[in-house]
């Protein structure tokens, strides 16, 4: 049995079809990256790992079990904003978690078991290079070291799927570098399960340990809602070339023509 | 160069700022000394003279009849029923607004009722108070909670409501449950926009205020001024109406100044 399995899912929002006949298999420790155009669909499935959407038919299932109807803390996410909590300092803002987990009703920590979960949270601070910012307030951080902290709050609950719904769109092109290299590290080091949706298809090439492409088969220039999207190549990364990419490039284009039209 | 690009520098603005305050006053000045050379015993427009001395009587020296420092005692008097008013309003709204900002089955169930008893005039329904809840305390304090609580309920549940939906998801899969989600995500928040709210809502609780003291009390700023009304005492009349002015203000600056220390992350554009 697969980690995650997908069988024949289907999303619609009444007579537009988003997502038909999704089949997936993903094993533990994956890295998944999923593009393609806007509309079709990408950001809908990892709403749906989230538990943010339930599909209108077919099978989601982690591990053989259906997946739960609301986020809860198995499934990391980070957004490409507002993730963090703007009333928290860096350091408050990653000991949530663990004193959300222990303290079900005061959900603060207190005196020695607080000294102990901060020592796990500076260790994860450091881990993602926010060490010297930990008493910051994030609005004094800049957008990267926002999304840094953003990640470093998920992982610190130890989730099975870490989910990032276009992290980086939002930062400069030098900053997306040090942020790639940060995710490819952690996830090494924590081997957890990344699906990472992104607009950008260079950064699905290059992260990651499987291209998701999400595109549709059919379009009818005069009901552009009528088909959904399905994933159109699902390929293993480091197999891929030049033309592939080019390939790719243009079938994508073609449909997010298609939407605008 | 356009006339919305130029910016008076610190000394013009000032200038600027405190030139209508000058034109205010040497206005009355003028016309209360011509209506004072007409008749020196002239009530309407009282000069300086006439109102050192009636706040000195009000102020700093015992009243005859009761023996009390009248300003001081209708100071006191009306500071409490608004602190009151407001204080119990907030909570309220506190409480209602989180409810209907975070629960969407509170919101189905209140969040209509909230509204219309916002729209409810609440000098309208003073007279009721009054039969309910006598002549006391109680329907004065009642008259403010009742017309400030429903709108910072409203602002409250707003507030709530503008959170983005991210920071919801996000502590979710934090593990957090329901009441975690108001106590460490929507309540620390939405804390200094209550402050705001109360800001807000300090114009009208003064109106309330005034408007139950002057029909229905013993003491109070509103009380004294309608009461002395009735021998056309502008001289105690202006003074109270500017104390209670300054008293907004200073309270007013007094919570601006709070929310600042309280809370740096949300003056710091941290929201």
């Amino acid at each position: 049995m697969s980690f995650i399995s997908v069988n024949k899912l289907w999303k619609e929002y009444g007579d537009q079809v988003v997502l038909e006949n999704l089949n997936l298999e993903v094993e533990q420790g994956e890295f998944c990256t999923l593009v393609g155009a806007s509309g079709c669909g990408k950001s809908t499935f990892l709403k749906m790992l989230l538990g943010q959407e339930v599909q209108t038919r077919g099978e989601l299932l982690l591990e053989g079990d259906t997946f739960p109807a609301e986020p809860d803390r198995n499934r990391g996410i980070v957004f490409q904003r507002y993730s963090v909590f703007p009333h928290l300092t860096v350091r408050q803002n990653v000991l949530m978690g663990l004193e959300l987990e222990q303290k079900p009703i005061l959900g603060k920590l207190f005196g020695s078991a607080r000294a102990e979960a901060l020592e796990k949270v500076d260790d994860m601070l450091e881990l993602v290079g926010l060490g010297p910012s930990a008493n910051k307030w994030p609005h004094e951080l800049s957008g990267g070291m926002q999304q840094r902290l953003a990640i470093a709050q998920s992982l610190i609950m130890r989730p099975r799927v870490l989910l990032l719904d276009e992290p980086f769109g939002a930062l400069d092109p030098g900053i997306r570098k040090d942020m790639h290299e940060l995710l490819l590290r952690l996830w090494r080091e924590i081997g957890i399960t990344i699906f990472m949706v992104t607009h950008d298809l260079h950064e699905g090439f290059y992260l990651g340990t499987r291209l998701l492409v999400f595109d549709k088969l059919r379009n009818d220039p005069h009901a552009p809602n009528a088909y959904g999207a399905t994933i159109t190549y699902d390929l293993p990364i480091g197999q891929t070339d030049e033309h592939l990419l080019r390939d790719i490039d243009q079938s994508v284009t073609n449909t997010a023509r298609n939407q605008a039209a | 160069m356009r006339l919305i690009n130029r910016t008076p520098g610190r000394l013009t603005a000032t200038a600027l700022g405190v030139l209508p305050f000058v034109i205010l006053l040497l206005i009355y000045g003028a016309a209360s000394q011509q209506r004072l050379a007409d008749n020196p015993n002239d009530k309407l427009l009282p000069g300086l003279e006439q109102m050192t001395a009636a706040v000195d009587r009000m102020a700093f020296q015992e009243d005859r009849r009761s023996g009390d420092y009248l300003m001081w005692v209708d100071t006191l008097a009306s500071l409490e029923r608004l602190g009151m008013g407001v204080g119990v309003a907030a909570l309220m709204a506190l409480v209602v607004g989180l409810a209907n900002g975070v629960l969407p089955l509170v919101r189905a169930n209140l969040a209509p009722l909230v509204s219309a008893l916002s729209m409810v005039p609440p000098l309208a329904i003073l007279p009721i108070l009054f039969i309910v809840f006598g002549l006391g305390e109680l329907s004065k304090v009642m008259l403010i909670v009742i017309g400030t609580a429903p709108i910072m309920m409203r602002d409250v549940a707003q507030r709530v409501s503008e959170l983005p939906g991210e920071q919801l998801i996000k502590i979710q899969t934090l593990g957090a449950n329901s009441w975690q989600v108001v106590t460490r995500m929507a309540l620390p928040q939405v804390l200094p926009r209550l402050i705001d709210a109360v800001r807000l809502s300090l114009g009208p609780a003064w109106l309330f205020l005034i408007a139950a003291e002057a029909i229905a009390s013993t003491e109070g700023l509103g009380y004294r001024i309608f009461l002395v009304r009735r021998y056309l005492a502008m001289d105690v009349i202006l003074p109270y109406v500017i104390w209670i002015t300054l008293l907004a203000i200073v309270i007013d600056q007094c919570l601006r100044l709070a929310n600042r220390r309280l809370f740096p992350w949300y003056n710091a554009g941290g929201h």
